[in-house]
């Protein structure tokens, strides 16, 4: 798995629209190399990832964490809407989000 | 900067305040020798200055920290009960949220904006009464180590303003370096406190994971992220860590256990004979080989100092440390890739319309992160992207997340064999501008290496100063086990006076105070 093929910048047009970024092909080429390179080299961590080894996400140990289930004070919808693009009575006014038939 | 002032005599009516540290200051304050007015006067005058030169701030704040300044001494004069360092002035890097001061974490994508809440970090600053002088420069979203990637300006090296301070949170560590502020707030997530504080002469604390509240930090890597104190000393980062620690029920990750003393515990090591018996850990693994030959000799004469004062010096072998950078640059794009999620031009921040074609939420969302984000934080969420996904999880995301339990093994096995573990911070002192365009993005990630374990693992790590090499602070890493915080204080206390003593003061005094750069940074604005 570590000697994956070199990604193409079919692939990375593929991240970025995933990740909802509009990129030039000039970027695309460019950053297929630099995301090969940094991949060529990170793929190492498999050498060692064996099945005994447990993976770890948190570096400390945690427990999830529940509030008391009492009102308590919040942003007022003034305030969540205060760093709005644009907003419309009281809510986040953005662009035509389903397709047009 | 009245160098000829004697920084430990407190009392003269003439001294440049900006020359004492927090303690000092604290202590001023307390005994009634000058008010916050004048101290945060004082420092809003360096800040005016000297920023064209230096550019440690994106924004100053010289309205509200006087503000609060003036609040304290109101409060102290009639008699009111205070906070220690009340009255103490800080800085804080653009990553912490401050309701109604703009917060751009370094980005075009939020460059105008203006939060409506307050981080706990900032609350608990301004609850203990310390005036913010501003929000300091750093890497787009703390991603980098020059902060050379803000969107806004460079930050200029103190020590010599043709060289990076360090990043991410080279404004932070600048700040306090230029003596722009006694204190500042930095984060950490791979070494963005503690690679700044060493090549800019200063102290950067990473602290246990959950030591400090992260509410209202602005995330990059949240299984790695940590607030941390910068300061000019070990003292003045305890006092400043201490003010901020403890559990935040805003943040389910901060720790729940009571917070040590940490100015006890650097008091502790100031003691004679403190490191006697003390064993410190040098790891194989760590730049054994790789550094610059000024960083090897002022850490190599660091260690024999403190042999001469009775610590063992033990090598211990972390096999696994040659997988961490590795493990690191696919766990934190990953994490990267779904935080920055949020800025889609929705909600807050930037909006973009597209040139051509149609205007959906989804051209409107690519538009924006097109135009808002620099190319560093693109390739990281490409990177995390692909790492993420389906048919690679497993090769890259999963395995790195395993390399991260072998680095908690190996350090759980290096704590039985030593009380801290030491490395030079960095391989190199400070680097001049544009050393990064390389083209190799992999070569300026190596040089996270021996700071990037210590996130990984979740436990403490500080960088002091070692000396010098070539006129250059050499920043000298000490590390500890999870929790044990106050061990690093300790001996951090223990090594600074050892280092002090052999060159006859503290480094930090012997940064220049003046500055000859022409290039001058762009101006913060004022808020």
């Amino acid at each position: 798995m570590a000697e994956a093929a070199a990604i193409t910048a079919e692939q990375v047009k593929h991240l970025a629209e995933l990740a909802r970024i509009a990129m030039t092909d000039v970027e695309l080429e460019r950053m297929a190399g630099e995301i090969d390179t940094i991949l060529s080299h990170v793929a190492r961590v498999s050498e060692v990832a064996t099945d005994e080894v447990p993976a770890t996400s948190h570096p400390i140990p945690l427990s999830n964490v529940l509030r008391e289930d009492v009102v308590g004070t919040s942003l007022s919808a003034e305030q969540a809407l205060s760093g709005a693009p644009a907003q419309d009575q009281g809510k986040f006014l953005v662009p035509q989000i389903l397709g047009e038939e | 900067m009245g160098e000829q002032n004697s920084p430990n005599s407190t009392g003269a009516a003439d001294r440049d305040l900006t020359s004492l540290t927090a303690a000092q200051l604290a202590a001023g304050l307390t005994a009634g020798e000058y008010s916050s007015t004048e101290v945060t006067r004082a420092h809003l005058d360096r800040i005016e200055a000297t920023e064209a030169q230096i550019g440690s701030f994106i924004t100053v704040t010289p309205d509200a920290a006087l503000a609060a300044a003036a609040d304290v001494d109101r409060r102290r004069a009639a008699g009111e009960e205070l906070h220690p360092y009340a009255g103490v002035p800080v800085a804080l890097k653009d990553l912490v949220v401050t309701q109604g001061i703009r917060t751009t974490a370094g980005s075009k994508i939020l460059e105008d904006w203006v939060p409506p809440y307050d981080a706990t970090v900032y609350a608990k600053i301004r609850a203990a009464g310390l005036p913010v002088l501003g929000k300091t420069n750093l890497d787009e979203f703390a991603m980098g180590s020059t902060t050379e990637h803000s969107a806004f300006h460079v930050t200029r090296n103190p020590w010599d303003t043709d060289t990076v301070p360090g990043g991410s949170s080279g404004g932070a560590a600048s700040a306090a370096a230029a003596f722009q502020a006694p204190l500042s707030v930095g984060t950490d997530t791979g070494g963005s406190v503690r690679q700044p504080a060493a090549f800019t002469g200063t102290v950067g604390v990473k602290p246990t994971y959950g030591s400090v509240s992260r509410y209202g930090i602005i995330a990059m890597a949240s299984s790695l992220d940590q607030v941390g104190p910068i300061g000019r000393t070990v003292a003045d980062a305890a006092a400043l860590h201490q003010l901020m620690a403890g559990h935040d029920p805003h943040d389910s990750t901060s720790l729940r256990e009571p917070v040590p003393d940490f100015l006890a515990a650097a008091a502790a090591g100031t003691r004679e004979g403190s490191l006697k018996g003390r064993r410190l850990g040098v790891v194989k693994q760590i730049m054994s080989d790789g550094c610059a030959s000024g960083v090897a000799a002022a850490f190599d004469r660091v260690l024999a100092l403190a042999e001469a004062a009775g610590a063992e010096i033990v090598e211990v072998d972390m096999p696994s440390l040659s997988y961490a950078l590795d493990a690191y640059y696919l766990l934190m794009p990953s994490e990267v890739s779904s935080n920055l999620a949020r800025y889609d031009g929705m909600r807050f921040g930037l909006r973009v319309e597209p040139e051509t074609g149609p205007v959906t939420a989804e051209t409107v969302m690519a538009a924006t992160r097109a135009a808002g984000f620099g190319s560093e934080i693109k390739r990281r969420i490409l990177l995390g992207t692909y790492a993420l996904s389906a048919g690679y999880y497993d090769a890259y995301y999963g395995s790195a997340q395993k390399v991260r339990t072998l680095v908690q093994r190996d350090f759980a096995a290096a704590f039985e064999q030593a009380d801290v573990l030491v490395s030079p911070t960095a391989a190199t002192t400070a680097l001049p501008f544009g050393e990064e365009e390389s083209g190799d993005p992999m070569a300026l990630y190596v040089g996270d290496s021996s700071t990037i374990p210590a996130n990984l693992a979740g436990i403490p790590g500080m960088s002091l100063p070692a000396g010098l090499a070539e006129g250059m602070p050499v920043g000298f890493q000490l590390l500890a086990p999870a929790r044990e915080d106050a061990r690093l204080y300790e001996v951090g206390a223990a090594v600074e006076a050892l280092v002090s003593a052999d060159r006859g003061g503290p480094v930090w005094q012997s940064a220049p105070t003046q500055y000859s750069s022409e290039a001058a940074a762009a101006t913060a604005t004022n808020a």
